[in-house]
């Protein structure tokens, strides 16, 4: 049996599943210290389906922890932007494009140095050892505890990158080093924005971690666990300790994966209404549309590869303002205070949730607290939340026709009525819980991200091998051989280089190998 | 006129989507530039029909391969070695800089130069889009010497190209920024106010203005791409505009060659009709056909944009699945002579299809 956990702003969930069916669901808050929600949970699952805790096989855990810690700039390191480049790339120095909010939170410490390579692999300069020593000093003396290195063309040679983390940890032993070849691809600023985010996260991860590990610990479960990761795979506990960044986009991928199986759609509209936000996202095909533009992260820019969601604040925590024309819901939230602050639960905020509980959607807390709102203002609040719903899926939609739509999340309460442009409205069986499942179904993946001589080997052949060497790093990554697929090929030929040199990056992904397949 | 940060943005976008599917992206341009104005402030911008005869106007560009260029960036001081170099060789001062090719990242690079150097630039180029050679533009069709041809690297070498003829000019430039880094910043064409007048595409710093101002505002009102045609409609050279197909990308054929980007990308209708359209690119898209035949053709304008939000995509950035628009739009008449034709028409890119008027293609 597994379990899924999706750690989100406002609540925590959980699943239990058996194979392919879901044994216990439950849904409670996320609490500041992470790990006693999460106990909370298990500990609720496990109780209503009477399952102890050796038969747990495995747990997988999504958490949008990491996103929100950065968009929000709390709680973040300093950090020590290295950037291994001189003498090219000063007229655009490291960060120019950050907000001023979340480039103060990272502290503006950035050092350029000489190094690099240049396309085709020959040294764009020598790497100034000294001046990296030099900024190691300065790091030291500014109180810095993690840095973010970059170089000129490292995915082609990380030799350079290895080198100065060598070097920053010489003169500061215990500094944490993010390394942007391990998880960004070709362009310098967005690959060096996603290592300053890394690393800007790079305490709280292991603190997160120790937290999800203490908390199995105590309930006694001593299966593995994984954390899914931005395309919908696992990755293990140490790897998130070291690449946090890696989980930015999983929470919508989650809860995207989790509606198509729970709905048993393939091609649909999935709205996933949490509490502050609803992100919208289409699924093709039974996997979430990419998006084909680069995404911005609380107004950064990166190049992961990320679903194509489109959110609005609307969710259970919606601050409902104002009255008649002038009544507006969102997109302040009381985010996960919700079960203080609104007035059901005795607090003195009006929130979507009160409005969908004066409606009769819904039982929570206490009815006669919102018993004085007037049917004007309960109806005029519900057609805000449908007009603005309806608008964001019109703008998702890829064509004319009318598509299902699939209501996951907490917050699907707040939705009575049909949705133009939409064939129907689905909310399937535990839709709050949507995100843990997506997560217990996460799948593992294995990678080949190399350069090949299709002039020695033929594009056939070297593809075949790539294929071959991604599959067998999916398998020994814990993936069934029975169920792997390649779902993503992509070709770089490399520009002037002669012997037809092509850089292949192939994606395999299988369900994790269990006692009890999920198929 | 001055640009302001907001402008950039705009005229970035804007200069994506005449990029036509080439000429890099923007972004790393737009950084640079941005970074120029803030130190050194924002240059003015000038209508080309206001300039003494005699100034002496630089032309800026990048040369190389974008996919570099948003790994090596640019530091500012290859820029000025460039236009030193050229006030060298040609014993006169630089009173204007003009942008060769509006198109893409070339868009910008100017813009930056001429902020750091306390240069006006001018309201026109040579393309009014992009090309992939630096022969492919106006100012070589109406009679500007392409050479001295200077080329700068980031090492702060400099290498003068005097060649016997422009395609002569253009590939030994080509051999040599590869061997230089493969993003190179460059200057040719030297000319005066008078010549400027008399053979660049006026007006196409504003023309991506008001293409990525019309995108950005039409995200608010509910259909950018709509609001971008709109915006055309109203210009007096563009406004044969029409979105040629809808769809998604079915099938993606490319190969480096030659260092170009060539291919063709299929679309798929959405509607379920199973109509396709096929279009073929060397770096920039260069011929679109559906069923029926060609719909778009170089150097008319083939430009394909996120269908949602309006936001252009390059060759490089294509990949299975993508829904998007592919929208025409009818070149500048100056791009349109027999002269133009014979230099970045069709039969420049080996393409059988005659030149036919988009205007004549999609009544």
């Amino acid at each position: 049996m597994r379990i899924g956990v999706d750690v989100g702003g406002t609540n925590t969930d959980a699943v239990l599943m058996d194979g392919n069916k879901v044994i216990a669901a439950t849904k409670s808050p996320t609490t500041q210290d992470v790990s006693s929600g999460i106990i909370n949970a298990i500990t609720t699952i496990l109780t209503q389906s009477n399952v102890g805790p050796g038969a747990i096989e495995v747990v997988m855990i999504g958490t949008t922890h990491f996103t929100n810690a950065f968009v929000e700039g709390k709680r973040l390191l300093n950090v020590g932007v290295l950037r291994l480049s001189l003498p090219s790339a000063s007229g655009i120095p490291p960060m120019s494009d950050w907000p001023e909010r979340l480039k103060n939170a990272v502290g503006n410490h950035v050092y350029e140095v000489g190094g690099g390579y240049q396309f085709d692999g020959r040294e764009n300069a020598p790497l100034d050892e000294a001046a990296i020593a030099a900024a190691a000093r300065s790091m030291r003396a500014n109180g810095i505890k993690s840095a973010a290195v970059c170089g000129i063309f490292s995915p082609i040679n990380g030799a350079q990158e290895e080198r100065a983390a060598e070097i920053l940890q010489q003169e500061i032993p215990d500094l944490y080093v993010t390394l942007s070849h391990k998880i960004g691809r070709i362009s310098l600023i967005e690959r060096e924005n996603a290592a300053i985010m890394n690393a800007s996260l790079s305490e709280m991860s292991v603190h997160v971690v120790q937290s999800f590990r203490d908390a199995l610990l105590s309930l006694k479960i001593t299966a593995p666990f994984y954390i899914s990761q931005n395309d919908g795979t696992l990755m293990s506990a140490e790897h998130v300790e070291r690449y946090p960044v890696l989980t930015f986009a999983s929470g919508p991928t989650n809860s995207m994966r989790g509606a198509a199986y729970l709905s048993g759609a393939k091609n649909a509209i999935v709205a996933d209404i949490g509490g502050t936000t609803t992100d919208i996202g289409v699924l093709a095909n039974g996997f979430p549309r990419e998006s084909s533009v680069t995404v911005d992260i609380g107004e950064v820019r990166t190049n992961f590869r990320m679903p194509d969601i489109f959110a609005i604040g609307l969710g259970g925590g919606s601050l409902v303002q104002g009255e008649g024309a002038n009544l507006t819901v969102g997109p302040e939230s009381v985010g996960f205070r919700l079960s203080e602050k609104a007035l059901v639960f005795g607090g003195d905020t009006l929130t979507t949730s009160d409005i969908a509980v004066a409606a009769g959607q819904v039982t929570m807390g206490d009815p006669s607290k919102v018993a004085h709102l007037s049917k004007d203002h309960v109806q005029k609040a519900l057609d805000v939340i449908h007009d603005k719903l309806t608008q964001a899926i019109d703008r998702m939609k890829s064509s004319a026709n009318e598509v299902p739509l699939i209501l996951v999340g907490g917050g699907v309460v707040l939705i009575s009525r049909d949705i133009p442009g939409t064939s129907e409205v689905i909310i399937p069986e535990n839709a709050a819980v949507a995100n843990a499942i997506g997560a217990a179904i996460a799948q593992v993946g294995g990678e080949v991200d190399r350069v090949f001589s299709y002039e020695a080997l033929g594009r056939t052949q070297a593809l075949e091998q790539a294929k071959k060497q991604a599959s067998e790093n999916a398998v020994s990554a814990g993936a069934d051989p029975d169920t792997i697929e390649i779902v993503d090929v992509e070709e770089y030929p490399l520009q002037y280089v002669p012997g037809g040199a092509v850089r292949l990056r192939v994606r395999a992904v299988g369900d994790l190998k269990l006692s009890k397949s999920i198929r | 006129m001055k640009f302001t940060l907001q402008d950039t943005v705009d005229v970035a976008r804007g200069a994506a989507f005449l990029g036509t599917g080439g000429g890099g992206d923007p972004y790393s341009g737009r950084l640079f530039a941005d970074q120029m104005i803030r130190e050194h402030g924002a240059p003015d911008i000038v209508d080309p029909m206001t300039l003494p005869d005699d100034a002496n106007c630089f032309v800026f560009a990048m040369m190389g391969a974008p996919t570099v260029l948003v790994e090596k960036l640019m530091s500012g001081k290859e820029s000025d070695l460039v236009i030193d170099k050229m006030q060298e060789l040609t014993g006169k001062k630089a009173d204007y800089i003009i942008p060769a090719e509006i198109g893409g990242l070339n868009s910008m690079l100017p813009l930056a130069v001429a902020a750091r150097r306390g240069l006006p630039l001018i309201d026109a180029d040579g393309m009014g889009r992009a090309f992939p050679e630096i022969q492919m533009v106006t100012f070589n069709v109406y009679g500007v010497p392409i050479c001295p041809v200077v080329i700068g690297n980031d090492h702060l070498e400099t290498v003068v190209v005097n060649a016997r003829n422009p395609k002569s000019a253009e590939d030994i430039s080509r051999s040599v920024a590869i061997q230089m880094g493969l993003s190179v910043m460059m200057s040719a064409y030297p000319m005066t106010g008078k010549q400027v007048r008399e053979t660049a595409v006026p007006y196409t710093l504003s023309l991506a203005l008001g293409i990525g101002r019309a995108i950005r505002e039409g995200r608010h009102k509910g259909d950018p791409v709509d609001a971008m045609l709109q915006y055309l409609k109203t210009t007096e050279y563009y406004k044969n505009c029409a979105v040629l197909f809808d769809g998604k990308v079915v099938d993606l054929l490319r190969e480096t060659t030659r260092g170009f980007s060539i291919g063709r990308c299929i679309f798929e209708a959405l509607d379920g009709s199973g109509r396709r359209m096929e279009v073929q690119f060397q770096n920039e898209h260069l011929v679109a056909r559906d069923e029926t035949g060609v719909k778009t053709i170089v150097p008319d304008l083939i430009a394909m944009v996120d269908r949602e939000t309006g936001e252009p995509i390059t060759t490089e950035g294509l990949k299975y699945g993508q829904r998007l628009k592919v929208v025409g739009v009818s070149a500048a008449p100056t791009m349109r002579t027999p002269e133009a034709l014979a230099c970045f028409g069709p039969q420049a890119f080996g393409l059988k299809d005659p030149f036919t008027p988009i205007e004549k293609l999609i009544a």
